[in-house]
């Protein structure tokens, strides 16, 4: 596939191209995500993505803000990880301020962040089987969802952009019902998760529409720094987790999912493998969370030495960097995020070359893509 | 006036005998039509909108959810207010569109459907037209639809539109050949196309039971085949609100959408209808061979209710489909139909024309 310019689908227009914008305003795209497609009868002559429809810039607004406020901007970007990227800034600030956070806070961190896992897989499995026409799908995966985010309600108040891991620590002690309601989650979706299997998995239909669709090869995930489980569909040991652990990741033992086929598929065995050992985490977390403060007593206000800082941790769709330059002031005199969905979106392109148009959903549903992640 | 919920002869005959007696045979014959086609316009409203009602309790059903149950007791009136909300919406004009096609496009999907159903034999003596060649009308009548989604899509002028007609085109003219083979089995099993015929056929055990094993592969064949030509999950590709938002009826809005929508359910009705008649004995009782006493007892169950009963399974087995399986792709469709379906059919109607030479099946 060559690479194509705007301009490029412009004049290809005039020589007669069949192009379908798909999106801005399309139901498998997952928000505000246009795909310029030009068909050749069903085959997809080629896909340009274009991002930029709900762009907030988000980096800007923090060089603005203080560090305890960006937490509540995170949020907003990947908001099925919203914990993960709360956690992002968090484990920066106190990295460079050199505070040692409690292990309490290191283990409900972790459990947080592994519940935000399972959620956004559940979301992202129910809307998969979605673009794919199993439309029930859709509702076992809510079903299910929905227990968690009952968890996170009862604990903090909220159930999508949460703002619960701040510098420091958190921003308030678990409920008192947090630890049952959590092993009760886990046992009842031990039960529910085989569900997923024999309504998807083992489908006829969707294995044909998923295997061999879309491959992505080992060198394609890294020179597109395709990260997560994407990358790891094709066999891409990528997971920050293991490579970095952070928080209290380097207590558990859990595996790293690697699939070698590159396909759909595998991205898909990738995430609902995830599921198990992601419950598999939890529970040997759960019993074993330390007493003590739920947060370690920091300045009124945060400001960080002059210098450079980053820090990687793993999103339910990848790795996710933050980057920030500091004048030694309250505010951040730089700051970027590098955001899993950005990377992964812009394989698209290559994994639809000689496919279908209903492959390209199948595919982009596959990636898993949240968009305000793509345009923060 | 006779009436007998076994048979319902008696009843149009004094209709027919009282019309003729009173006025001019000219004139009865209008007002029989008339009379024939309001009941058959009321059969299929009410039909369709409960049947969209149906399909929303089953899929909330399989989805963990309640569906509609806040209009009426259960909800039941519920699909009556949608159709009144969409007979007030607006028709939205297309710029660009060739209104002619446009416009009539939903009336051809609707008349199609509705011929159909005049040869359909609801119970004894309860059919509007008994053709000699009944399953080859119901065949010829139902693929009229597929001329009225193709200029949907072609005359709404969009590319979403167009891909979906387009798709729906090639699925139901690859479709109807296995439909129509599927049917063939039973046609040869009972030597007519004529649907009475083919009913009278099953008074000792139903074809699907009579036909041994050739039958039934033509029963799975004719549920996935018809499936599939009346454009239904998994195989809506024309629709595929995933990737076409909603394919050949995009761009309809208001009082036309819903007659594409009631097209649909129609068409399923009908196909389930066929299947029932055809290898379920429609509104014969259920009858094991010479066991009198147990034939006695089947036959206290009403005909229209066999008949209801049949076709509401069909329609719940073709919604079960639906909302189970993902969609297919258009190759894998087609690759379907042409690879498996179609030779499978074919080899089948050998084996059924040799069982009924050598007459191995039960008589």
């Amino acid at each position: 596939m060559q690479e194509v310019e705007f301009s490029d689908i412009l004049t290809a227009q005039e020589d007669g191209d069949y192009i379908v914008n798909i999106g801005p305003q399309h139901p498998s795209t997952h928000g505000v995500m246009r795909f310029v497609v030009s068909l050749k009868g069903e085959m997809l002559d080629y896909v340009v993505p274009h991002c930029g429809y709900i762009h907030r810039g988000i980096e800007k607004m923090c060089e603005r803000m203080t560090y305890p406020q960006i937490i509540h901007l995170t949020d907003r970007m990947d908001y099925l990880s919203a914990h993960m990227n709360n956690e992002a800034v968090s484990i920066l600030v106190e990295k460079a301020l050199g505070v040692e956070v409690p292990e309490r806070v290191k283990y409900i961190r972790t459990i947080l962040s592994e519940l935000q896992r399972i959620a956004s897989h559940q979301l992202w499995w129910a809307a998969f089987g979605m673009d794919m026409g199993g439309l029930t799908c859709f509702f076992y995966g809510l079903r299910d969802r929905e227990k968690i985010l009952d968890i996170f309600e009862e604990s903090f108040g909220s159930r999508l952009l949460h703002s619960f891991i701040c510098p420091g620590g958190l921003m308030g002690d678990i409920h008192p019902n947090f630890q049952k309601r959590t092993k009760e989650f886990i046992t009842y979706f031990r039960k529910k998760l085989p569900e997923y299997d024999q309504l998807l998995t083992g489908n006829i239909i969707f294995e044909q529409r998923t295997k061999g669709m879309g491959i992505m090869s080992k060198e394609d995930a890294i020179s597109f720094g395709a990260t997560g489980p994407t990358g790891r569909g094709s066999n891409f040991a990528c997971d920050i987790r293991k490579k970095f652990p952070y928080s209290a990741y380097d207590k558990v033992d859990f595996k790293e999912i690697l699939y070698t086929e590159g396909d759909s598929w595998a991205r898909y065995k990738v995430r609902v493998d995830e599921m198990w050992e992601s419950m598999k985490i939890i529970e040997q977390l759960i019993d074993n969370i330390p007493e003590g403060d739920y947060s370690t007593k920091m300045k009124p206000i945060i400001k960080l030495p002059e210098g450079e800082y980053s820090q990687r941790v793993e999103t339910a769709k990848g790795d996710l960097g933050v980057f920030v330059v500091s004048k030694g002031e309250k505010y951040p005199y730089r700051m970027h995020f590098r955001t899993p969905n950005f990377s992964n979106l812009f394989v698209i392109s290559q994994l639809c070359k000689g496919n279908k148009i209903a492959d390209l959903i199948a595919i982009s549903g596959s990636l898993d893509l949240v968009i305000p992640d793509i345009d923060r | 006036m006779p009436f007998n919920i076994y048979d319902f002869s008696g009843t149009t005959k004094a209709v027919d005998q009282f019309l003729y007696s009173t006025m001019s045979p000219t004139w009865a014959f209008v007002v029989e039509l008339a009379i024939v086609g309001i009941i058959i316009l009321l059969v299929y409203a009410v039909v369709g909108l409960y049947l969209v009602y149906a399909e929303r309790k089953v899929c909330a059903f399989m989805q963990n959810r309640v569906g509609p149950n806040r209009v009426g007791k259960w909800g039941l009136i519920q699909t009556i207010a949608d159709l009144i909300k969409l007979l007030m919406k607006e028709l939205v004009v297309i710029r660009k569109a060739d209104q002619l096609l446009f416009n009539i496009a939903p009336f051809i999907l609707i008349i199609a459907s509705f011929m159909a159903i005049a040869a359909i034999p609801f119970a004894k003596g309860l059919q509007a037209v008994d053709f000699n060649i009944g399953v080859f009308y119901m065949m010829a009548v139902s693929s009229i639809g597929v001329i009225g989604t193709l200029l949907a899509g072609w005359s709404s002028n969009s590319k979403y539109s167009l891909i979906g007609a387009i798709r729906s085109g090639a699925q139901v003219v690859s479709y109807e050949l296995s439909v129509g083979l599927s049917l063939l089995a039973v046609v040869i099993f009972s030597g007519s196309m004529q649907l009475s015929v083919i009913i009278e056929s099953q008074a000792n055990g139903w074809w699907i039971f009579k036909g041994h094993i050739p039958a039934i592969i033509a029963f799975v064949m004719f549920l996935v085949a018809s499936t599939a030509e009346i454009n239904r999950g998994p195989f809506d590709l024309a629709e595929a609100e995933s990737e076409l938002t909603a394919g050949f009826h995009t761009e309809y809005s208001g009082i036309r959408f819903a007659f594409f929508f009631l097209g649909e359910y129609m068409n399923m009705f009908i196909v389930a209808s066929l299947a029932a008649t055809v290898f379920l004995g429609g509104w014969m009782p259920l009858h094991i061979g010479n066991l009198a006493g147990f034939n006695h007892v089947m036959d206290f169950i009403p005909p229209i209710v066999w008949y209801f009963g049949k076709t509401v399974f069909i329609i719940y087995v073709i919604m079960w489909f639906k909302w189970t399986f993902p969609r297919l792709r258009i190759d894998q469709l087609l690759t379907l139909e042409w690879k498996y379906l179609l030779p499978i059919n074919l080899v089948n109607i050998l084996v059924i024309a040799f069982i009924v030479l050598m007459g191995w099946y039960i008589k």
